[in-house]
């Protein structure tokens, strides 16, 4: 359909030239950059993706894995990250809130006996042993849902920046970790609570040539990836966040509550640190004061590489889905070409800067035109 | 004469310590349109944002629709019947051109709380509409508005106060960014909203402008009202000098 007529003082518009949505350039930079990882690989005789070994099938297996699940648990944070920062907020606190969440869980997640002996970890009596696997769940997401009611709530109605309110929560949450049990772990879950992250409910899938052994937490980072970007999209949810984040002023004028939208989304972005903070204790059969620590700035990471701008009103859910599989594939390749550690550790950092560099280069841009 | 639309008495604004707003009478009737003009910072937009409740104002009383009103906010005084374009634009940059026309009365297929399902075709196709019969050229709907141009994002606005007017319509220097053809245009959309029989309030700079499309001019001086003149019963000159305070004692609009 052409739409030559509808060209204000008679300007033509050719839709076949219309922009390009930007998921395309974010998957256009994961694909060169498992390219890059493959030819640095070649040059050692090894491979990237593929499976190199007689036996076996095409693919590196046992690396699509690791992409895949060292990016599930940091993703599903940065999907609430993501909608924070779409609405023109920002949340450093998730770590912390993974961190304060995944002690107080694993509290109500222990089992009385462990091989025989009482449970040397124990934080509670014998009444909060061995309870359903519900009650740790909802306990869980009931701290993170109070941690982000009270982001939003700061944010929202005392207009102290998001920065610091979020840091203040980042530093305070931190601070129930090491409270909790006085910096002690606490371990040894019930068996259904470790099978919760170290389960496979979908059994491996096999699409072709990739099989997926579907672990839990990818799962469940996949389900909730679809169901947000279908809510950002489809539903007044997402309308209001990017309206929010565009120009908040507007949204005020349009009748939008934006002070209870900003606390509806801080609050969800905190349950989706907490169901994080679920999976990585179930995952570790354990909880430690430090769990989390730096992931808020994977999760600003991941969002940002994946055209998240963090001046708001901008980005996608499948956008910053992209971001985490860039970052998740940055580290495996590294690992791939045996990086060291602490090499790995720098470059994540410039990874970051480099993304922040590159979302105020693409401001700058726009406004150029 | 004609039922009175809106009114309002002793109507104040303070900012701290700026009498922005001072004991505004206004009555506009049915039908008529009303042009408020006045010096940077006389308080017309300061007056807009009272009546529309964007602020809540510091005394006085407003009249609408024959009933005393007290709205606690934009949606309110909307759903009452008051479609307004604001000075600063009241748009969303990264969103299309539906979504801001809808913006803040979306259309649903399902209702869900904040989760409810929009309604996309629709309120695309009665954009398309809306713009048709306004007249308003937009290359392409579904882009993110920030890439046009200040004069066609201006039109968007007007269009969607167009669309969705009823009983008042309030517009805060429409075509201040506007080209020659697109003033035109928006000028056509006003007598189309005076032929509709839909009150207006019109602020502008452009004594033109007002001549042309008005009934009643009305002056702001300093916060206050210091002139309300039937169209017939003056001329470009009185209304600059009550503008600019060589005329004026106080009158009751
Ligand atoms: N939020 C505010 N805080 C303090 N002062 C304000 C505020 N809003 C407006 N003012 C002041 O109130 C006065 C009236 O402003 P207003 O915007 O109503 O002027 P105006 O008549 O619309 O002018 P213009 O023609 O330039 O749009 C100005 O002196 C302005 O600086
Ligand atoms: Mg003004």
């Amino acid at each position: 359909m052409t739409q030559a007529t509808h060209g204000l003082g008679g300007l033509r518009y050719d839709p076949a030239k219309r922009n390009r949505a930007p998921e395309w350039n974010v998957l256009g930079a994961l694909v060169l950059i498992v390219l890059v990882f493959e030819l640095l690989n070649r040059m050692n005789g090894t491979s990237f993706l593929f499976n190199m070994r007689d036996t076996g099938g095409l693919f590196n297996q046992a690396r699509l894995d690791i992409i895949v699940l060292q990016v599930a648990i940091t993703g599903i944070i940065a999907l609430g990250v993501t909608q924070v920062i779409i609405l023109g907020g920002i949340d450093l606190s998730s770590g912390s809130v993974v961190g304060a969440t995944a002690m107080i869980v694993m509290s109500f997640a222990q089992t009385e006996l462990v091989n025989g002996n009482p449970n040397p970890k124990a934080i509670f009596g014998a009444w909060a042993m061995d309870l359903p696997v519900i009650v740790p769940i909802a306990v869980g997401l009931a701290c993170g849902l109070a941690a982000g009611l009270i982001n939003g709530l700061l944010v929202a109605y005392t207009k102290i920046p998001p920065f610091i309110a979020t840091l203040g929560m980042m530093v305070s949450a931190r601070g129930v970790a090491k409270w909790w049990s006085n910096g002690q772990p606490v371990s040894f879950p019930t068996e259904t609570y470790g099978s919760l992250a170290n389960g496979d409910i979908l059994g491996t899938l096999t699409f072709g040539l990739v099989s997926w052994p579907g672990q839990n937490p990818a799962v469940v980072f996949a389900v909730l990836a679809l169901l947000f970007q279908i809510a950002m999209i489809r539903t007044l949810y997402g309308k209001r966040c990017y309206a929010i984040g565009s120009n908040e002023a507007a949204a005020r004028m349009s009748g939008i509550n934006v002070d209870r939208h900003k606390v509806l989304v801080y609050a969800i972005a905190g349950m989706l640190a907490a169901v994080a903070a679920i999976l990585l204790t179930s995952k570790n059969l354990t909880a430690q004061a430090g769990m989390g620590v730096m992931y808020e700035l994977d999760a600003i990471a991941m969002a940002v590489i994946g055209g998240v701008s963090l001046a708001g009103g901008r980005g996608s859910i499948i956008g910053t889905v992209l971001g985490a599989m860039i970052f998740s594939t940055i580290i495996s390749g590294f690992t791939s070409i045996r990086l060291d550690a602490y090499y790995q550790e720098m470059v994540k950092g410039a990874i970051i800067v480099g993304a922040v560099v590159l979302d105020q280069w693409r401001q700058r841009k726009r406004m150029r035109g | 004469m004609a039922r009175v639309i809106l009114e309002t008495r002793g109507l104040t604004k303070h900012y701290g310590g700026v009498h922005a707003l001072e004991d505004a009478d206004f009555i506009l009737h049915e039908g008529e349109h009303v042009a408020v003009v006045g010096d940077n910072g006389a308080g017309k937009s300061t007056f807009v944002r009272q009546v529309t409740a964007v602020e809540q104002r510091s005394a006085g009383e407003i009249f609408f629709d024959g009933q005393q009103v007290a709205f606690s906010g934009p949606l309110e005084a909307r759903e009452a019947g008051i479609e307004t374009v604001f000075q600063t634009l009241a748009l969303a940059d990264d969103l299309d051109v539906p979504s801001n026309l809808f913006l803040g009365r979306e259309l649903f297929r399902w209702r869900f709380g904040p989760f409810s399902w929009l309604d996309r075709k629709t309120m695309r196709d009665r954009t398309m509409e809306a713009l048709k019969t306004t007249a308003v050229k937009i290359p392409n709907v579904d882009n993110p508005i920030r890439n046009m141009s200040g004069g066609q994002r201006q039109c968007v606005s007007i269009a969607r106060t167009a669309a969705f007017a009823s009983k008042l319509v309030i517009m805060d220097e429409p075509t201040a960014a506007l080209g020659v053809q697109e003033t035109a245009q928006v000028e056509n959309i006003i007598r189309g909203l005076k032929e509709r029989g839909i009150p207006m309030i019109l602020i502008s700079h452009n004594l033109r402008q007002v001549f042309d499309l008005v009934d009643r001019i009305v002056v702001f001086r300093r916060g206050r009202i210091v002139a309300s003149l039937r169209k017939e019963e003056t001329d470009g000159n009185d209304i600059v000098s009550y503008i600019t305070g060589v005329k004026g004692g106080e009158v009751n609009a």
